[in-house]
């Protein structure tokens, strides 16, 4: 967690304008027909030391900002920097030296896990690749990490089915911070997992930020998992963020028609709550033909006519909090017209 | 909403099911006891492995080897369930009690269309004419809210998104008015807003129908919002039951606390949250008492003995509230403090 007072911080990750399509091929010579626009042309920072969450229902593109952004999936067009350097313009060996950095966690236990291998070969695969240490100082690394994730040494010689879902995202967290990377970026890290595990891998990373002063980009689908963990959150909705914002801010003051949505359908552990209840009709529509204008125009409680027209800037609508919407817009955008456009 | 003199639709008494696997014996449900009245919405709470798919299962009768339910009486509407014919049972189901799933992609058969399928259902427990049980799907069908059923009647599952299935399921469960419907993780696979809709469609339905609801789910955001009673389980057994209310503004079992308190609660603002150590017991191998002791702060933090070494049982700890916890039973502790 960070001091949000303090917006100085240095930025650690710059996204510009990052667009990632899906081809969708078709018919006897399996030409392209469509596109499946799963990023739609996003832009974030993330500061150094803090948690990004990002949060959004399925197919709004934010797994694949985060594949991306590591380059486990090459972008269609955009950029994104790294403490300053251009990432899609490295090189292979280049980018290898800078995924030391930059790690991931993955959603599913069971899939993420070489099955063949012991888990203390796989926590030690990174300092291997990245020339790490002599075989006994990665022994003692594997100790070590393996002691900060609250597990023991000898699960080390284990293989991954004799563990438990939770145990098993231990492993995958302790795999990704073996090297001390700067930032994790943590790709639903704890859907997969009973409610009362969650809570322990939840505090987990919580610890280990504080420890070896990590930056998070917490991606997922509950976002009132994501908001407990996060400073800030982007609320994404097919292949674009709706809305950023300090995490209170957000909770007390949502802009996005979409975002109060999302809060109201929420349920909540407390019965007898009055709750105003936005039920959004008709379904979550598909990346591949998103509705022209704003993305949202058709389930949106409050569109205009405009709104099928021409997409919303995403603009900075109140201090550090931004968000994509004409009605937001049209309030603040006399003041907010020097600012207009783009984070620079 | 709920009628004061209304009589139970189904009464469980001590219902065990095992499964004789080659490890040993799972004993997945054991000693469940709940009731259910008409019109009301029961909440079945608990983890995995805790045995709530296992106990619906059982009272539908679709537990298959190696499982089998060893004793126990699922009395619905004055016929044990358990000891009727085959042929008995199979006229209930899906036609006074019926069960939606949680994947409804994987419930419905993908080679025939919506039509086919909700016709299917009527044509079995009904002699009416195909066109007839039709005409009586696209109804259902907006009923539950899917556009242009006309149309729809005619798609593949393939062809509908996962809150549309799941809807379609609903009906197929509804077509012919079941008293009781158990809906088994309904919502677990579907998107938060899709989850909001499905949620208030079964309400909706339940005020319009009647119908009682066995709502599963480890979600305990959904149980407050839906349910009316819940029962919460923990390795095959029920460890507290109450009305919803009761649960939530004083839950008494040590799990159920730790359950709420380790749940992140949009807007409230907690530095870290609490957290049950440990895990699920292995139900092959059981100890002797409590099977929550093991990872039960207020046992491992008090010098009762008795938890470790005998079971507690589920007794009324007040109006529409009972507990399995020797914390409440006459073992000489100061059960004041109640919350750890």
């Amino acid at each position: 967690m960070v001091d949000q007072d303090n917006l100085q911080n240095q930025e650690l990750i710059r996204v510009k304008k990052l667009v990632k399509y899906f081809p969708v091929k078709g018919g006897v010579l399996r030409r392209v027909v469509d596109w499946i626009k799963a990023v739609d042309g996003v832009d974030f920072t993330i500061r150094e030391g803090e948690t990004l969450g990002l949060v959004g229902e399925s197919g709004c593109g934010k797994s694949t900002i985060g594949r991306t952004i590591l380059r486990l999936i090459e972008p269609t067009s955009g950029r994104v920097e790294f403490e300053g350097t251009s990432i899609f313009d490295l090189s292979d060996r280049e980018m290898k030296s800078r995924r030391r950095d930059m790690q991931i966690i993955f959603q599913d236990p069971y899939a993420s896990l070489n099955p063949r291998k012991p888990v203390g070969d796989s926590i030690m695969t990174g300092l291997k690749i990245h020339d790490i240490g002599d075989k006994q100082e990665r022994y003692e690394i594997l100790m070590d990490t393996l002691k900060k994730v609250g597990m023991s040494k000898y699960h080390a010689h284990r293989y991954p089915h004799e563990f438990s879902g939770g145990q098993r995202q231990r492993i995958g967290i302790a795999r990704a911070i073996a090297i001390l990377p700067k930032f994790i970026i943590c790709d639903e890290p704890v859907s997969a997992l009973d409610v009362s595990i969650q809570s322990q891998v939840l505090n987990l990373l919580q610890d280990l930020q504080g420890e070896l002063e990590l930056t998070y980009l917490f991606i997922a689908h509950n976002l009132s998992v994501v908001e407990h963990i996060s400073d800030r959150v982007a609320v994404m909705y097919l292949g674009k963020i709706v809305e950023l914002a300090p995490r209170l801010e957000l909770f007390r003051n949502a802009l996005h028609p979409y975002t109060q949505a999302l809060m109201s359908a929420i349920p909540i552990p407390k019965p007898n709550l009055k709750r105003e209840r936005i039920i959004l009709k008709g379904e979550v529509p598909s990346p591949q033909n998103p509705p022209p204008g704003c993305h949202f125009h058709p389930r949106c409680p409050v569109a205009m006519a405009h709104c099928s027209l021409e997409e919303p800037q995403f603009i900075e609508a109140a201090p550090d909090h931004w968000v994509s919407c004409f009605q937001v817009n049209a309030q603040n955008w006399m003041s907010n017209e020097t600012n207009a456009g783009l984070q620079n | 909403m709920l009628n004061s003199n209304n009589q139970s639709l189904l009464v469980v008494t001590d219902l065990k099911t095992q499964f004789f696997t080659e490890d040993g014996v799972v004993k997945a449900v054991d000693g469940v006891d709940f009731d259910i009245k008409r019109s009301e919405i029961l909440g079945l709470v608990g983890e995995s492995g805790c045995g709530k798919s296992a106990t619906v299962l059982s009272i539908m009768r679709l537990i298959g080897v190696p499982g089998k339910i060893v004793s126990g009486k699922v009395v619905f509407e004055n016929r044990d369930l358990l000891t009727i014919s085959d042929n008995e049972i199979r006229d209930l189901r899906g036609n006074q009690i019926s069960m939606i799933f949680q994947q409804p992609q994987s419930s419905l058969n993908p080679v025939f269309t919506i039509g086919d399928q909700l016709s299917e259902v009527i044509q079995i427990h009904k002699d009416i004419e195909k066109a007839a049980a039709l005409e009586r799907s696209v109804d259902l069908l907006r009923v539950v809210g899917i556009p242009d059923p006309e149309q729809r009647i005619k798609s593949y599952p393939y062809e509908l998104s996962g809150g549309q299935a799941q809807r379609v399921m609903i009906a197929m469960a509804l077509v012919l008015e079941p008293s009781l419907l158990i809906a088994d993780e309904p919502t677990t696979a579907l998107d938060v807003t899709i989850q909001a809709q499905i949620l208030d469609l079964m309400r909706d339905l339940r005020n319009q129908m009647g119908t009682a609801i066995i709502l599963i789910t480890h979600d305990l955001g959904v149980i407050a919002e839906t349910a009316d009673r819940v029962a919460v389980m923990y390795a095959g057994q029920i460890v507290e039951k109450a009305s919803v209310t009761n649960l939530f503004e004083q839950p008494l079992h040590p799990y159920t606390q730790g359950l709420i308190n380790s749940i992140p609660v949009l807007g409230e603002v907690k530095e870290r949250l609490d957290v049950i150590e440990g895990n699920v017991p292995n139900l092959i191998n059981l100890p002797p008492g409590c099977r929550f002791a093991p990872r039960c702060r207020a046992y491992l933090e008090s010098e009762l003995t008795i938890c470790s070494e005998q079971m507690p049982v589920l007794r009324q700890e007040g109006i529409d509230h009972s507990v399995r916890c020797w914390l409440y039973q006459d073992t000489g502790i100061n059960t004041s403090q109640t919350n750890f």
